[in-house]
């Protein structure tokens, strides 16, 4: 890490107007009444003191992603098919891109699409060249929420994995420590508007940091988490209960860092069309249904069970036992019904020596 | 234009060839436009692929032709959806788009010399006919070949030609059945796991591979058990919903397992140690 420097808020728009000269910028603003990402508006002021309804998923995995364009061209005589033309979106280079103010749990969702888009077994391109050009510049928390959990899934506060650049919030501004060359590059072109920080405003940082990882509650021991989802496998009537105020409305995975299921379909019109990924839903009831009606998941129960699961149990022993929950409450917090996968948790944990029926 | 290894991006294909099979299943032959990605293609039998019906989308199919026979690959579709309405609607000439080879395969190496016992319902003889073709053109390496293959009624079996063919052999056994009786119909009545019981096949140095509808397959792999057949000699191929068929889009898990990489083809060993979510 490079030394920490220090920028006053009201320099903060001058440094995203700096990095918006060349690149695309994703930052926390306000829309009809909701903290969003959205790309940086100049004329909006960008809001520090709470985390974002939506994560900043969208700017590396888009909600709707064009694959390819095609034409189908057509035997003007016949009718007949005489060739198809295929243009790949990844043709055009994918801009640089800069996500600020994402907190740490949030920037650290995209490790988990990294462990699945850009693996041995498979490299995405669509995912790695929006990955490879996106810096996240994050702000680390100074008061954990009542619907946090980072820390039950080896997060922090102040965690920094991930990130290309940390800020800390202090008196009058913020801490500024670039954590990657890349986050380095962002303050260096912006230089003039950051001071070295003295020992005072390092304390100050440290001391924020540490008071919002001792307000953190108690946290419960994961380690056993994948076994006791095990044991809860056949017992419907378990999932069921933790499902009763689920109306699959599916917000849970659209506003999940660490929720990458996707769709693929077609658009035309006429002989032109598009190819197009786009968020899907492991919660809705037509995900899993095939062609014959048969449905391997036909209940939310069944659906909820697959999404726990996926996260505490299978990716973990798909990926050298990490969980791919990164612990950010948004599930939690904006829930209809105010289903709470911690409960779903603790209570599979407490029932881990007993059997389903 | 094209990046090279897009796993997303189809390659062309020309229909060269359709038939009708029966009322909802329409096959297709295809050769790739490239002739010399034709001619390097290669994939192993119970291999999948994804056929891209433009301006409609993209859909799984068996490649039920075998990987012995290259002048095209065969596709059998069955008419149930968006996509595949609009697949059924191409003709000779038309161009689809094949992403193949997805998925795993058969264990034809582990099979060689040993009897294999073919049961299949509906549809589910297209993933069967690709290995049946497949140990047929290696006809010496396979022990006793047993086909039993049932339908609802007698319009409803598909590769009717290749059945023909197939019966008249001396070299295996094929058991023809529908579910109920019915005027001109001279072969086995009774359903699939019930003709199984009654033919008997011996699971000495046998192995025993079965698709179709999951309450056939139920039924299926308990006739199996009562006949001696233990897990690891049975193999099933599943089916699920598939959109991306690289194990990234998420509908296809099975627990850790995705149908459409570590799949479509599993022993029921394999099975057992999933949990159970069919």
């Amino acid at each position: 890490m490079m030394a920490s420097l220090f920028i006053v808020s009201k320099d903060i728009p001058q440094w995203l107007a700096a990095m918006a000269k060349t690149r695309k910028v994703f930052a926390t603003q306000r829309e009809s009444g909701a903290i969003i990402f959205k790309p940086y508006d100049p004329g909006r002021e960008v809001v520090f003191e709470r985390e974002s309804v939506t994560s900043c998923k969208e700017a590396v995995f888009p909600q709707t992603k064009v694959l390819f364009s095609y034409f189908v061209k057509k035997n003007p005589e016949t009718g007949e098919t005489a060739g198809v033309a295929i243009e790949e979106s990844l043709n055009k280079p994918a801009p640089q891109a800069v996500v600020f103010g994402t907190r740490p749990c949030g920037t650290k969702g995209f490790l988990t699409f990294d462990r699945v888009f850009d693996c041995d077994r498979i490299r995405d391109p669509y995912y790695t060249s929006l990955r490879e050009r996106t810096a996240f510049i994050t702000l680390a928390c100074d008061r954990p929420g009542a619907t946090c959990f980072c820390h039950w899934v080896g997060g922090a506060p102040d965690d920094p994995k991930g990130s290309d650049a940390l800020l800390t919030p202090v008196e009058g501004g913020f801490l500024v420590e670039a954590v990657t060359e890349k986050g380095e590059e962002l303050v260096n072109e912006a230089r003039s508007l950051f001071a070295e920080a003295d020992e005072k405003r390092r304390e100050e940082g440290a001391a924020v940091r540490d008071k919002a990882k001792g307000m953190l509650t108690p946290k419960p021991d994961l380690t056993d988490i994948g076994p006791a989802l095990e044991k809860r496998f056949r017992d419907l009537d378990f999932w069921e209960d933790m499902t009763a105020a689920c109306v699959s409305c599916n917000m849970c995975t659209y506003l999940c860092p660490t929720c990458y299921c996707f769709n693929i379909t077609d658009e035309s019109d006429g002989q032109a069309g598009v190819r197009l990924r786009t968020w899907d839903a492991c919660m809705s009831q037509q995900y899993s249904l095939e062609a014959s009606g048969h449905n391997p998941r036909p209940t939310r129960a069944h659906r909820m069970r697959n999404r726990v699961n996926h996260k505490f149990w299978y990716h973990p022993k798909e990926y050298g036992g990490v969980i791919s929950c990164c612990g950010c409450g948004r599930c939690v917090k904006h829930c209809p019904g105010s289903v709470d996968i911690r409960r779903i948790l603790l209570t599979a944990l407490e029932r881990k020596d007993e059997d389903a029926e | 234009m094209k990046t090279p290894n897009n796993p997303y991006a189809p390659k062309l294909a020309r229909i060269v060839e359709t038939e009708m099979e029966n009322a909802t299943v329409k096959t297709f032959r295809v050769v790739f436009e490239d002739q010399a990605y034709m001619q390097s293609f290669s994939f192993k039998p119970g291999q999948v692929g994804q056929l891209t019906a433009f301006g409609a989308g993209e859909a799984t199919f068996v490649i039920n032709s075998p990987p012995t026979r290259m002048d095209y690959l065969q596709f059998s579709v069955m008419r149930a959806g968006e996509v595949t309405t609009a697949l059924h609607m191409l003709k000779e000439g038309d161009l689809v788009g094949v992403r193949a080879p997805l998925g795993n395969a058969f264990p034809v190496e582990d099979m060689k010399g040993k009897n294999v016992v073919l049961i299949a319902g509906g549809i589910g003889m297209a993933p069967l006919r690709t290995l049946l073709l497949y140990m047929l053109d290696n006809r010496a390496d396979y022990g006793d070949i047993l086909l039993i293959y049932g339908t609802r009624s007698p319009d409803d079996f598909c590769y009717k030609a290749d059945m023909a063919e197939w019966g008249a052999r001396d070299d295996m056994k094929v058991v023809e059945t529908v579910d109920s009786a019915c005027t001109l119909w001279t072969k086995c009545v009774g359903l699939v796991p019930n003709v199984l019981l009654d033919e008997k096949p011996s699971p000495g140095n046998a192995v025993a591979v079965t698709c179709g509808p999951p309450i056939m397959i139920r039924f299926t792999l308990e006739a199996l058990g009562k006949l001696g057949f233990t897990d690891e000699q049975i193999i099933t191929t599943l089916e699920r919903r598939m959109k991306c068929g690289m194990g990234l889009c998420g509908r296809c898990n099975i627990g850790e397992k995705y149908v459409c990489v570590d799949g479509p083809v599993f022993t029921m060993a394999e099975l057992r140690e999933l949990p159970p979510e069919l």
